[in-house]
């Protein structure tokens, strides 16, 4: 009987997936986008609330909106568990469309993934979107046609704590000689920003020191006592997952102030903090990302979304959380990438070509901004065929023992001081796999 | 596991299987070079198949050690690390061309694999596992720890420029595949002949009771050793292959415990002293979370709960495999013999 079942279902599975003929992409009418998603495994808490950000924004653009001028997405979702194994077969399952509907773009969700598909996307021509992640040189589109760094790359997450330390000690001026320990998780995303502070260490004059914790990092004492005998002047914490809970409360009990700690974006979310307790009051994340509930959108979404029982929220008091609010953010970017797309070849469903030519032409100013009701909560972001990441900048909140509470404005990264690096790092991979960097300016 | 152990202890053939592939390897060969490529799709070739390859090829490296030399090991992960760094080293650093290094790097793991292999003269079991898991965590470290193994890069990832064997681009999903599947045909042969050789038989004397291997005059500790060499250099290839071959680039995290762990089950369901049992056992781990993905996909999409689907498949998978292992503690390879034996015998029955 079993040996049955399982024929049934493997058979049942061969016909399912072979015989369905791949279509001509002009017939529909639809936008495929599918979603690699973890909504199993380790990093499913903070997965959850994503995928229900974007899709309740897909959502509210299909129902309420009436699709992307007219287009509607199709979207459709894929376990990966965060496995950079199953994202890369989920990629080739979909980079072809589904039933004539094209795909205009493929979100990574997850640095490791985007590592691995960076080659496939060039040659599939399919735009991979890793929003707050991905292989930092990529921001030079003239080498990484197809990978978009978008918004806020990891050279960025490092010049805004940097900025954000001087705003605080009154001035640039005023770092010379000042002790910054960046604790990080060891890993790939961990050690993406070395480059960057030990540049802006000797721009500055302050001390760089480096900490790593070995991942989960369950256990750190050793690493925060070394912290409290360099005395650091500021702690800039780039621990991921359990980490970061682990990382406050062994900070407060080696006597370092909460306040004197600046989480960076994957370490700045409630999951964060209200495991820390009392610890983590006071201790600051960057926020390209903010959290809340109060902005624009959130109105829009409670009256059509949330309220009428459409939400994939489980649980409503999470609207508005950290993760809630990256995942509208990013699909919010999606879809105002298809519609710059759109303004040039028309209000159709997009190709991987067409999707990377809205991506490299997306630009969202405050009177859109106001528009789409993301005003306050995203940044303005204007793309170039050059620049893959077009925003460079964060807000910086702090947690208040309760919630998290905004105590900047956008602060800018210093762009122009690390672009250099980041050209050099992208010259070195032209270089070693033989690719011409194109020249934007040739194109249209 | 030991209960597991004991009952393949007592399968060790005192006569040896007669060769009965007939017309059925040939065809097999010929489906998998010719037919497979004509008939599926990139993504079948380079998303489905290639992986069932490399694991398969993983699964035999371990199989050799587990199931035929008797000699646990959780270290899988950690030596697949090996062969996909080595390789990496090899062209970049040194210049060696693609096929030479996958090569070179087969040897480095079987290097490694010795060295690790050295403990099981005076620990056995649950004991020797433990030494195993410290391969892992050793691997794990060292290509974190020093930038080297990576080339400096920033993030620890490794990937290799062009894939070229021979003047070849091999970058396609066809090329892909027929590399990994020649690979792969390859090595079992080699494994076929190397267990049925006078290795292979000290092997499994060696796994049946080592005491009375070395009464009759067995090298016991040369064999154990040799064992972990040779598994690991097959570990080493599909290391090469899983990094290169089918994710394109890869970093440790691809190499974890998990990966231990995914080939230890592969040779657990596909049958432990079993080469076919590899490939059944691979096919199981990786194509049945795709074939029950498919499925919901195609019937529940947007009628259930996503996360709830994602549970409920993993789930599934759970209950097929204790499943299949209650039926038959043996694998699945030792099922489908069964099977087959019941069908060759007229009149059928079940």
């Amino acid at each position: 009987m079993k040996r049955l079942v399982l024929t049934a279902l493997l058979a049942a599975s061969v016909a399912t997936t072979a015989l369905v003929p791949p279509a001509a992409f002009a017939d529909s009418k639809e936008q495929y986008v599918p979603l690699p998603t973890y909504r199993v495994g380790p990093y499913a808490s903070s997965g959850t609330l994503w995928w229900a950000g974007t899709l309740d924004y897909f959502r509210y653009i299909n129902e309420v909106e009436g699709g992307v001028n007219g287009v509607k997405l199709k979207v459709e979702e894929f376990e990966t568990e965060w496995s950079p194994d199953r994202t890369v077969e989920v990629y080739e399952r979909v980079k072809n469309g589904k039933d004539g509907a094209p795909v205009a773009f493929f979100f990574t969700h997850g640095t490791p993934a985007s590592y691995a598909l960076i080659e496939k996307g060039a040659a599939d021509k399919i735009p991979l979107i890793d929003p707050a992640g991905g292989r930092t040189e990529s921001t030079d589109g003239t080498v990484f046609p197809y990978a978009f760094p978008l918004l806020f790359n990891y050279f960025s997450q490092a010049s805004v704590g940097i900025n954000y330390i001087a705003q605080k000690e009154g001035g640039f001026d005023k770092l010379k000689g000042k002790k910054i320990v960046t604790v990080y998780h060891d890993s790939a995303y961990g050690r993406e920003t070395q480059a960057a502070v030990e540049l802006l260490a000797k721009k500055y004059g302050f001390e760089n020191f480096q900490i790593p914790v070995a991942d989960p990092g369950n256990e750190q004492s050793p690493q925060w006592r070394q912290v409290r005998e360099i005395k650091p002047d500021w702690v800039f914490l780039r621990t991921w997952g359990v980490s970061t809970p682990v990382a406050i409360k062994t900070a407060q009990r080696f006597g370092i102030p909460a306040d004197r700690i600046i989480g960076d974006v994957w370490a700045g979310s409630e999951a964060d903090v209200i495991p820390a307790g009392t610890a983590a009051k006071g201790y600051q994340a960057l926020a390209p990302y903010p959290g809340g509930a109060g902005f624009e959108i959130h109105d829009r979404l409670r009256k059509t979304i949330l309220d009428t029982g459409k939400s994939d929220l489980r649980d409503t008091k999470f609207f508005g959380a950290v993760y809630y609010n990256i995942g509208l953010i990013n699909a919010v970017l999606a879809v105002e990438a298809l519609r710059a797309g759109q303004a040039k070849f028309g209000n159709k469903p997009l190709n991987g070509e067409e999707g990377r030519w809205g991506f490299e032409h997306l630009t969202i100013d405050d009177a859109r901004l106001k528009e789409i009701g993301f005003y306050g909560l995203l940044q303005p972001i204007k793309l170039t065929p050059a620049d893959h990441e077009g925003g460079g900048a964060a807000r910086i909140q702090q947690w208040d023992g309760d919630k998290w509470v905004l105590v900047t404005d956008w602060i800018q990264a210093d762009r122009d001081t690390l672009r250099p690096l980041v050209e050099a790092k992208a010259a070195a991979y032209a270089k070693e796999h033989n690719i011409t960097p194109r020249s934007p300016t040739a194109e249209n | 596991m030991s209960h597991v152990l004991s009952q393949t202890a007592r399968l060790a053939p005192t006569v040896l299987p007669e060769r009965r592939f007939g017309l059925r390897l040939p065809l097999l060969l010929l489906l998998a070079f010719v037919a497979v490529p004509l008939l599926g799709s990139d993504y079948w070739l380079g998303a489905i198949l290639v992986p069932f390859l490399v694991l398969s090829l993983a699964g035999l490296g371990l199989n050799l050690l587990t199931g035929y030399a008797g000699q646990t090991s959780l270290g899988s992960g950690g030596f697949m690390a090996v062969g996909a760094f080595a390789t990496f080293g090899f062209v970049v650093h040194g210049g060696v061309p693609l096929p030479l290094a996958v090569l070179f790097a087969g040897l480095v793991t079987a290097g490694a694999g010795l060295l690790f292999g050295l403990p099981s003269d005076r620990i056995k079991g649950f004991y020797l596992m433990v030494s195993s898991l410290a391969a892992q965590f050793f691997f794990e470290w060292l290509f974190q720890k020093f930038p080297w193994f990576y080339n400096y890069g920033s993030s620890g990832t490794i990937t290799l420029p062009r894939l070229e064997a021979f003047g070849y681009d091999i970058g396609t999903a066809v090329g892909r595949y027929y590399v990994t599947l020649t690979v792969v045909v390859l090595l079992t042969w080699i494994a076929v002949n190397l267990v049925r050789s006078q290795t292979g038989r000290s092997w499994m004397a060696v796994r049946d009771m080592d005491t009375a291997a070395a009464v009759i005059g067995i090298r016991v500790y040369r064999s154990k050793v040799l064992a972990f060499a040779v598994s690991s250099f097959y570990l080493g290839v599909a290391g090469a292959l899983w990094a290169f071959l089918y994710l394109g680039s890869a970093s440790v995290q691809s190499f974890g415990i998990s990966r231990s762990f995914q080939i230890l089950f592969i040779i657990i369901i596909g049958g432990m002293g079993s080469i076919a049992g590899n490939f059944i056992g691979a096919a199981f781990i990786s194509l049945l979370p795709l074939a029950i993905d498919h499925l919901a996909q195609a019937f529940f999409a947007g009628h259930v709960d996503a996360g709830l689907l994602q549970n409920i498949q993993k789930a599934l998978f759970g209950v097929l495999i204790i499943g299949f292992l209650i039926k038959e503690p043996d694998g699945l390879a030792r099922l489908f013999r069964t099977l087959g034996e019941r069908l060759s015998s007229w009149p059928l029955r079940f």
